[in-house]
């Protein structure tokens, strides 16, 4: 059966049963195991309701000795399945550099569904229910879902009934016909936004960045002649200039003219190798919170944040 | 270090056995025909290797790299530590955890050097999970090692609302017209801490940990341009730290790019409040800076590699 499989599927095979294997081995035969989250269980309004709080296995190990078969710090199976689950989804979207496949797709796929999902209740309840329905019928929030509003955030306010008739003529464009009503919430909404971006660069960009160029080219700091300070503000008068030149194409870039566009040029190279540098060391960044989150907190291979530092010494212990 | 291989025998072997096939190759293929043609993958497997087992040494040894802070990471340091125990800040925390890797170090520096000077904390969101980010601090940070912290009367969650710069031009001028509760319901005129405070004006300092839009960008625009006593200090991604250096030093007053700033600005923190041994927690940063070397020490080699192969390239000329 090997010899007639193709290369690349005898290769994601191998990969698969010796990780299966490993992680196998790993959970059932080390002396830890690897992959479990624990909580604390803590009674909160007189014992009515119980809070469970993170806990580590430290603290479960600690709890087991004080008071074998204790229940207060427990195994906790969701958060336990949650974190195999942000596991599988890790190595599925990593899986991607090996080239497209079915696990890369369904973590695609899942995270596209729960983000919409998410974004959605979350602007429901933040803004939604206290910035609309409790600005127009406040009472009607109070008694539903906010008990704590009141005072004069919780008078009624009914200037708010403008967005929900332009909210209401914008999901218009959902019905059969009169798609055209949206077109009128959608023009407000286009014109505020231009309007207050305009403004906002104008007065953060475009007039503060002139006056952020205004600078002295030869610089005093204490009375006394400083050369750093002096090459710095020259090298930012110079090179806005330069690639303000680059950017002017009233004149052919000739001569001096091309000469001074050509010194912004280097510049703008010199930014984009900055920026370039500047996204490496986040990837880099990101790749390493991903590979520390795998190793940590599911392989239970290291522990840098000393969460199960005492549990070696304890499980000889227990166990 | 070779005393950490030969105890940690089984990743020197895992790694050599994953390049086996490459090291082969290399060698009966000739060396320079067999990188012109090599497969992007094994770029990959370099670059993983390159992080993960800077990631298990830094594990296992707790070994970090000293890190020396620049201007700007110390400007950042100042605009916090000269503020006076009480004083009002707004902390917007304009992320998700997609960039969880690069900013929750920072996110958690701040907050702990907050809490330190006993700073009225603010928290707000302009990013729908921004809210969760803000919780996960909560207990990493002032719920463990601050408990004589109360919630609504040292800090306070406000959390999300949708509306991106329109909410920092509304809040900029009156926080109440947005935020009539925090996260938990409970009216604004209950809580303790917001007596007194009408709008994002009173806040000593605007603390922005941002991972792009709305974020940085539109706290220098819409709050502290418009309004100059407003000053702000931001902790920002790799990707988009060069968009924010003309800002410096006239309306952005202390910027942490990528995970280099935030291990620098750990450190600072470190030096003056850790003590001689620091919760692993609050050093994630500087644990980044191993996977960091590794791999740019890697880049910086392909590239060269890369540079020489196509400069001696014969069919260079030819095309």
């Amino acid at each position: 059966m090997i010899a007639g499989m193709k290369r690349e599927t005898l290769i994601w095979t191998i990969v698969m049963v010796l990780g299966a294997a490993g992680l196998l081995g790993r959970a059932f035969f080390s002396e830890q195991g690897m992959g479990r989250e624990y909580v604390r269980a803590v009674p909160v309004a007189n014992g009515q309701w119980t809070q469970y709080d993170g806990a580590t296995y430290t603290d479960y190990l600690r709890a087991e000795q004080a008071q074998p078969g204790q229940t207060v710090v427990q195994l906790s199976l969701p958060r336990t399945v949650g974190l195999w689950l942000a596991a599988f989804f890790t190595l599925a979207v990593f899986s991607f550099l090996w080239g497209d496949n079915p696990f890369y797709r369904i973590a695609e796929h899942v995270f596209v569904g729960v983000s919409a999902a998410y974004w959605m209740v979350v602007a429901f309840w933040d803004v939604i229910v206290p910035n609309l329905i409790g600005k127009i019928w406040p009472g009607v929030v109070q008694a539903w879902a906010l008990p704590g509003l009141a005072g004069p955030e919780a008078e009624r306010n009914l200037v708010y009934v403008v967005p929900l008739v332009l909210g209401l003529m914008l999901l218009w464009r959902l019905m059969p016909a009169g798609g055209w009503i949206a077109r009128w919430p959608l023009a407000v909404v286009v014109g505020t936004t231009a309007g207050l971006r305009l403004i906002g660069f104008l007065q953060g960009d475009f007039l503060a960045q002139i006056r952020n160029t205004i600078l002295p080219l030869v610089v005093f700091t204490g009375g006394a002649f400083d050369f750093w300070g002096s090459v710095s503000n020259t090298i930012i008068v110079v090179g806005v200039l330069c690639c303000l030149t680059y950017f002017f194409f009233s004149f052919e870039h000739k001569g001096i003219v091309g000469g001074v566009a050509h010194v912004g040029i280097w510049m703008l190279m010199i930014t984009f190798g900055a920026a370039f540098g500047y996204t490496v060391m986040g990837r880099i960044a990101l790749l390493g919170a991903r590979l520390e989150f795998l190793l940590d907190n599911w392989l239970w291979l290291i522990d840098p944040t000393g969460r199960r530092v005492v549990a070696t010494m304890l499980f000889g212990l227990i166990g | 270090m070779g005393a950490f291989l030969v105890q940690e025998w089984w990743i020197v072997l895992m790694f050599l056995a994953s390049l086996a096939p490459l090291l082969h190759r290399l060698a009966t293929g000739g060396l320079v025909a067999s990188l012109r043609t090599l497969d992007r993958r094994w770029i990959f497997l370099l670059m993983f290797w390159a992080v993960a087992f800077p990631i298990y040494y830094v594990g296992v040894t707790g070994k970090t790299l000293p890190e020396v802070p620049g201007l700007l990471a110390q400007s950042t340091f100042d605009e916090i530590e000269r503020l006076a125990p009480g004083d009002p800040v707004l902390l917007a925390f304009d992320y998700e955890p997609s960039s969880a890797g690069e900013l929750t170090p920072m996110a958690t520096a701040f907050v702990r050097h907050a809490a330190e000077k006993r700073l009225r904390m603010y928290f707000v969101a302009l990013w729908p999970l921004g809210a969760q980010m803000i919780d996960d601090v909560i207990e990493r940070v002032l719920t463990p090692d601050f408990p004589q912290l109360q919630y609504g009367r040292d800090f306070v969650n406000l959390g999300y609302k949708s509306g991106q710069e329109a909410v920092i031009k509304v809040i900029v001028t009156n926080l109440r017209e947005l935020y009539t509760t925090d996260v938990r319901g409970t009216a604004v005129q209950n809580i303790p801490m917001m007596e007194g405070i009408a709008s994002v004006q009173q806040m000593k300092l605007i603390i922005d940990v941002s991972a792009g839009t709305p974020g940085t960008k539109e706290w220098v625009q819409y709050a502290v341009t418009p309004y100059p006593s407003l000053r702000i200090v931001a902790g920002v991604t790799g990707v988009s730290a060069p968009l924010y250096y003309p800002y410096i030093p006239r309306q952005l007053h202390g910027l942490l790019g990528a995970i280099k700033g935030a291990a620098e600005y750990e450190q600072l923190v470190l030096t003056r409040y850790g003590g001689e041994n620091p919760n692993p927690k609050y050093t994630e940063g500087l644990r980044r800076m191993g996977p960091q070397l590794v791999a740019h020490l890697l880049i910086i080699g392909l590239i060269v590699v890369a540079n020489i192969l196509y400069f001696t390239d014969p069919s260079r000329a030819r095309r």
